[in-house]
């Protein structure tokens, strides 16, 4: 599924990387814990998540992922936004609760891929 | 290729920055052209070791050797020492405080996390002394 699609399904706003749009993701990952992301990687390459700060950056980062969505509307500060631009990952903001975001996401396709469930 | 050696001082305290020098091991990893999924494995391992110095121990030093067969990462702190290394290797078991939670750490999966990751791992601790956690990870021929 591409970031485009993505943020179509999510009615989100894109912060940083409106030309990366076009990038694609597998699968996702959606958590509040920065260690139970982590935990599970494969190859998710989009983080939902309901915290703000610079670790989900750095954390999205150590795993290679290209895009981090803050879900319940909430709107990082620029230095986040400046942190992910720096790595080239692509910066959301949706509406949606966690629940239903990741609802929408999957049963438009893009699947978990976390260990144990494919 | 001979034996490179990187250092990485810790700050404490400071949660915010916290990351860094796992940020910056990964980039020199990547730049010596190591396959990713070994860049992969010990960036998460550093990481989680990083931020254990910051929330529990503040602050220490991490020494990373790459070698041709592997990683060796050795993250060194003169905090309090772990009193039951069994309990915290324990997926769950936290100690970590409010601020730590609101960052979102404190799930208790980092320890679990870098015995997932690493090909070995040890941890040797004193309390009131400080704590060293040690890690390799081999790299495929
Ligand atoms: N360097 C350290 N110095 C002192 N205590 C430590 C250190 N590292 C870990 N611990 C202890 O071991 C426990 C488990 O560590 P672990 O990294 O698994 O979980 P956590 O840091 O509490 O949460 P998470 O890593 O999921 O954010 C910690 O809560 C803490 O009590
Ligand atoms: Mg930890």
């Amino acid at each position: 599924m591409r970031l485009s699609d993505i943020k179509r399904i999510l009615n989100a706003e894109v912060l940083w990387g409106e030309e990366h749009l076009d990038r694609e993701v597998i699968s996702a990952c959606g958590s509040d814990f920065m260690s139970d992301v982590l935990a599970f990687v494969k190859n998710q390459a989009l983080l939902l998540t309901g915290l703000v700060n610079p670790q989900v950056v750095r954390t999205a980062d150590m795993l290679e992922m290209k895009c981090i969505i803050f879900v319940r509307g909430k709107v990082p500060g620029q230095s986040i936004v400046d942190l992910a631009k720096e790595r080239d990952i692509v910066v959301m903001t949706c509406p949606k609760r966690m629940y239903e975001a990741c609802g929408l996401l999957y049963s438009n396709g893009l699947r978990g891929n976390c260990d144990g469930d494919d | 290729m001979e034996t490179i050696k990187l250092v990485y001082p810790v700050e404490g305290g400071d949660l915010i920055e916290a990351g860094e020098a796992s940020s910056k091991m990964k980039l020199t990893l990547k730049k010596l052209g190591l396959p990713q999924d070994v860049i992969r494995r010990a960036s998460i391992c550093m990481y989680e070791g990083e931020i254990n110095m910051v929330i529990h121990a503040d602050g220490g030093q991490a020494e990373v050797e790459v070698d041709t067969d592997q990683i060796i990462i050795r993250m060194q702190d003169t905090g309090p020492g772990i009193p039951d290394v069994a309990q915290a290797m324990q997926e769950g078991f936290s100690t970590a405080g409010q601020t730590a939670r609101e960052l979102g750490f404190g799930a208790g999966m980092g320890l679990p996390n870098i015995k997932r990751y690493s090909d070995e791992m040890s941890i040797e601790t004193e309390l009131g002394k400080g704590t060293t956690v040690t890690v390799r990870i081999k790299i495929p021929q």
